[in-house]
């Protein structure tokens, strides 16, 4: 029935345009009948260029000021600060060059419409002109590469150091497992072989054999010290998947068979993050959404949202199946010492499988 | 190469003796003109499904979890109670990537637009070979069908991303769409890339062998150059993939471990040792990167010709116009690393592809501002082919601008995989290639057909298509800066997303707006075919050679003689000339400079 309705309604849809073709046909049979511009078009369709390029600006203007909110606030991170340095000069250089080379664009496309009689310029070459835009972008770009590659080494240059917190993120479908390597600082040998092992309780794959794996901790929910290195190691048991930690600007894909590291030093807890005004107003704003959700919903006799607090995120960004849009996992940011208490209070691998 | 023209020619007087058989003129036809249409209907054809996908979606995102009648109505029993299934939503947006990558903006595009032009432009009878250009249409006609067949498999089409990532795409275990979907995708694939090599080959053969008396390569119209150098880049990276999907297929089903090691899946251990998606990864991004190149060039090739041709006068810089086709021709094929920052790979890897990529925007910051200098001072024609070309360079500039942010691997970071990307490579390549391939048609329309399209519905339609195309893709910018990852079926399982939602909407409703005004073009495309006004010889008064052919399709294209050429292709509002215009094919005056470029 629905297909024979939108069948219907596409056959009047295309009897509609036949229709007005005809019209617009019938209504310049004293003009040339051509379907080649002519002044009129030109004329109408410059200054539409025109006003085109005031939507531009426009919807560019508009967007920030009503969606300005939703982008990241300000990096957890210490290398997140560098980022979004960058981040901003780039932003800056290609603002600057859309709203220039927009302008140009669809002021000349409006300025020089066609008019009968009028002639264009024969101006087919000058190296000048093509010297400098061919400069300008390399010295803009010599700069950025040069920024943007001193800030990469920075953070991807990974060193193991004592001082530093190691962290096993291990992904599945769909979701994620934290292993931290206990007193000895040593991850324990691990390999999906082992995966069975202790009736299904070895949840990552540790090596029984492997003495270093006996204080190992595996959880599912991610507790960070703040500002201590974190170096995460990245496995996974199936297929792709990408840790994606977007507040501290931290990504990393997940490989079979491959051992992947990333590095941040968290700075602001999560305690601290939730006081931040720019959380507060988005909590908010999140809140009122969802309690106008959650009318509708008990309109429909169904239950109510739950309020939503801060929390950050690790996401799954790499496609991995039909959940990967609920592959997710809460990242606590916390003062040392709580992360010590907290962290006193897991089981080891040992344990787990006594 | 004039004895070889000479002898077509001679063939030709033959030719025109016997009688085509249906058969021979419309179904298995080796003239160009013909093949050229039958490849546009079939892109368009194709065309018209992946769009149909991308709003079906596009009404998964703005509305999640809410009956709609349209998803059971055309999904059945892939979306109980009208709600789509997570997996058929990565299906369709697979399959969209595919078809518009693939089948819409590298067979439609490129194959109709350097089938009908390279010919006609370099004043050649046909193809160098009409056998083997008639074999990769129907090749490509093949993996069509075998593409549109995998939709209607029992457990769905593949789903694994255009990219077919393993060990996803590997496994039957780990979704779906990874089983016989997965076989007919990889089948079609391959029977594609047999198809677009024997084109491209053919491509570079005609135009390096086939070039009309005087024809210079630095006469070219620089379509031609633009199709020459998309057919190079082709031969150079489409076996590449062609290789990544022939061990994926040794993986999946004859057990080998090109890609996979060490996987625990479904409760069993795999057997699959020392393998690794990350060489895949290299293997597909060798194609994946220049693909975006071959999607492009042919549409900056397409709207520097019309906008020459629109503006009434010379293109600006046509030697910087061809040396930036040639170098980002050579640099696409060095910055394949840029889609894989994060992948694992060696960050001092990272760090070459930052260089190299960054490299890239030189060449089209060239390209942009010499469109920009040809408009100055024009005397603009704003025919639909125009504005699309127009169109085209401001899509082109928002959506490559961007890329300096995706391409440096610092920034890549946390952008990586958002809806950013979609947003960039949308813009910058889909909308951009899409423009070229709408200019292309309106412009190029009365050649194939004989007809004209009806500009006032043209307008109705690049209108349309401008607003909306911006109002889908600049605010999807802010869903990507926002830290929310593509690919996602729904962003309700986060409430941190809940923001979000009334973007989605708005989105979705200029997605909506812009799919109906696409039915605008198709009436207008086929209405015109049969009723359109007969078109004059040379109805937008160019210089190029395809307009000295007759207006009746012959074989051999031109009765008598083949035009010698004389000038190159922009001599727009020459001094000394009465006309704004001086076909290629007018000898050059007593003293008249032909313009050194």
């Amino acid at each position: 029935m629905t297909i024979l309705l939108t069948l219907t309604v596409l056959a009047l849809i295309s009897i509609a345009l036949w229709q007005i073709t005809k019209i617009f046909e019938l209504s310049q049979p004293k003009k040339t009948n051509t379907q080649v511009a002519d002044d009129d078009d030109n004329r109408w369709n410059g200054q539409l260029m025109f006003a085109f390029l005031i939507f531009i600006y426009a919807i560019t203007l508009f967007s920030f000021w009503k969606w300005g909110d939703v982008l990241l606030p300000d990096a957890s991170s210490e290398h997140g600060i560098e980022y979004d340095n960058l981040m901003w000069i780039s932003f800056a250089i290609i603002f600057f060059t859309q709203t220039i080379t927009q302008a140009l664009l669809h002021y000349f496309a409006y300025k020089y419409r066609g008019e009968k009689g009028k002639k264009a310029l024969f101006y087919a070459d000058n190296d000048r002109l093509e010297a400098i835009w061919t400069i300008i972008p390399v010295i803009a770009l010599a700069g950025l590469i040069l920024y943007g590659l001193y800030t990469w080494t920075d953070i991807m240059t990974i060193e193991e150091n004592d001082d530093a917190l190691v962290v096993e993120l291990y992904a599945q479908q769909f979701n994620w497992k934290a292993r931290y390597a206990g007193d000895d600082g040593v991850l324990g040998d691990a390999n999906v072989r082992f995966l069975q092992d202790f009736d299904g309780k070895n949840l990552v794959g540790i090596d029984a054999t492997d003495p270093n794996g006996f204080d190992d901790v595996v959880v599912q929910e991610l507790h960070l010290p703040a500002g201590r290195e974190i170096i995460f190691k990245m496995r996974s048991q199936d297929v792709l998947h990408s840790a994606y930690m977007p507040h501290f600007r931290a990504q990393m894909n997940c490989v079979p068979g491959m051992i992947t590291e990333f590095a941040f030093t968290p700075t602001v807890t999560t305690e601290d993050m939730r006081q931040t005004d720019d959380i507060k107003a988005k909590v908010k704003k999140i809140n009122t959404i969802r309690r106008e959700n959650s009318q509708a919903l008990l309109a429909k006799g169904e239950e109510a949202l739950e309020p939503y607090v801060f929390d950050y995120l690790l996401l799954c960004n790499k496609i991995c199946g039909a959940s990967h849009y609920n592959m997710q996992m809460k990242i606590v940011v916390e003062t040392p010492e709580e992360f010590e208490k907290w962290m006193t209070n897991q089981q080891t691998f040992a344990e787990v499988i006594q | 190469m004039s004895t070889a023209a000479a002898q077509i020619h001679e063939e030709e007087d033959h030719g025109h003796h016997h009688k085509e058989t249906f058969i021979t003129k419309y179904v298995f036809s080796q003239d160009h003109k013909m093949i050229s249409k039958q490849y546009l209907i079939t892109g368009l054809f194709m065309g018209i499904i992946g769009i149909a996908m991308s709003l079906l979606f596009r009404l998964q995102l703005a509305w999640p979890e809410q009956p709609m009648g349209i998803m059971s109505a055309l999904l059945g029993k892939w979306a109980p109670d009208g709600v789509m299934d997570p997996n058929v939503y990565l299906a369709l947006v697979t399959i969209h990537g595919t078809i518009m990558v693939f089948f819409v903006l590298t067979a439609g595009l490129s194959g109709t637009f350097s089938n009908l032009l390279i010919p006609l432009q370099i004043g050649a009878r046909d193809m160098a070979s009409g056998l083997l250009n008639m074999i990769s249409y129907w090749l490509f006609f093949l993996s069509s069908v075998i593409m549109v067949i995998s939709l209607f498999v029992e457990a769905g089409p593949a789903a694994a991303g255009w990219t077919i990532y393993p060990p996803l795409s590997a496994l039957p275990q780990a979704q779906p769409g990874s089983g016989l979907g997965m076989t007919l995708w990889l089948v079609s694939m391959t029977i594609f890339i047999a198809s677009s090599l024997l084109g491209s080959l053919n491509y570079i053969v005609t135009v390096i062998n086939l070039r009309t008396k005087g024809m210079t390569m630095s006469r070219l119209p620089l379509t031609i150059w633009a199709f020459f150098i998309t057919a190079i880049i082709g031969v150079v990276s489409f076996p590449v993939l062609l290789s990544a999907g022939l061990l994926l297929i040794m993986d999946r089903s004859f057990g080998t471990s090109f890609f996979l090691s060490d996987i625990f899946i479904q409760g069993e251990v795999l057997h699959y040792q020392g393998g690794s998606p990350v060489l895949y990864e290299h293997l597909f991004w060798f194609l994946g990167h220049p693909e975006v190149y071959i999607v492009l060039l042919p549409a900056l090739g397409i709207t520097s010709e019309i906008i020459a041709t629109n503006s009434r006068k010379p293109i600006f810089g046509y030697r910087a116009m061809v040396a930036s086709l040639l170098a980002i021709a050579f640099l696409s094929t060095i910055v394949w690393g840029h889609h894989m920052f994060i992948s694992g790979m060696n960050p001092f890897l990272g760090s070459v592809f930052t260089f190299t990529t960054l490299l890239i925007a030189i060449p089209s910051a060239v390209k942009a501002f010499n469109y920009i200098t040809t408009l100055w001072k024009g005397n603009l024609q704003l025919n639909p082919a125009m504005l699309f070309s127009i169109g085209l360079v401001s899509t082109f500039i928002s959506g490559g601008l961007t890329g300096i942010i995706l391409g440096d691997s610092t920034l890549d970071i946390n952008v990586h995989d958002t809806y950013f990307v979609v947003a960039h490579f949308h813009l910058v390549m889909g909308i951009s290639a899409l423009y070229g391939l709408f200019a292309g048609v309106y412009h190029w329309f009365p050649k194939m057909f004989k007809r004209m399209m009806n500009k006032n519905l043209g307008y109705l339609h690049f209108w349309v298509t401008a607003v909306c195309a911006y109002g889908v893709f600049f605010p999807m910018h802010f869903i990507g800066m926002a830290g929310l990852p593509r690919r996602y079926y729904t962003n309700t399982a986060f409430p941190y997303f809940d923001d979000l939602a009334n973007i989605n909407v708005v989105i979705s409703v200029f997605a909506l707006i812009a799919g109906a005004a696409q039915l605008v073009f198709l009436y207008n495309f086929i209405y015109s075919i049969f009723y359109g006004k007969p078109t004059e010889q040379n109805p937008w008064r160019s210089n190029t050679l395809e307009w000295t052919a007759p207006i009746k399709h012959i074989h051999g294209n031109w009765e008598g003689k083949i035009p010698e050429v004389h000038r190159w292709a922009y001599d727009y509002s020459k001094p000394g000339y009465e006309e704004d215009f001086v076909q290629q094919h007018i000898p050059l005056k007593e003293g008249e400079e032909e313009l050194q470029h």
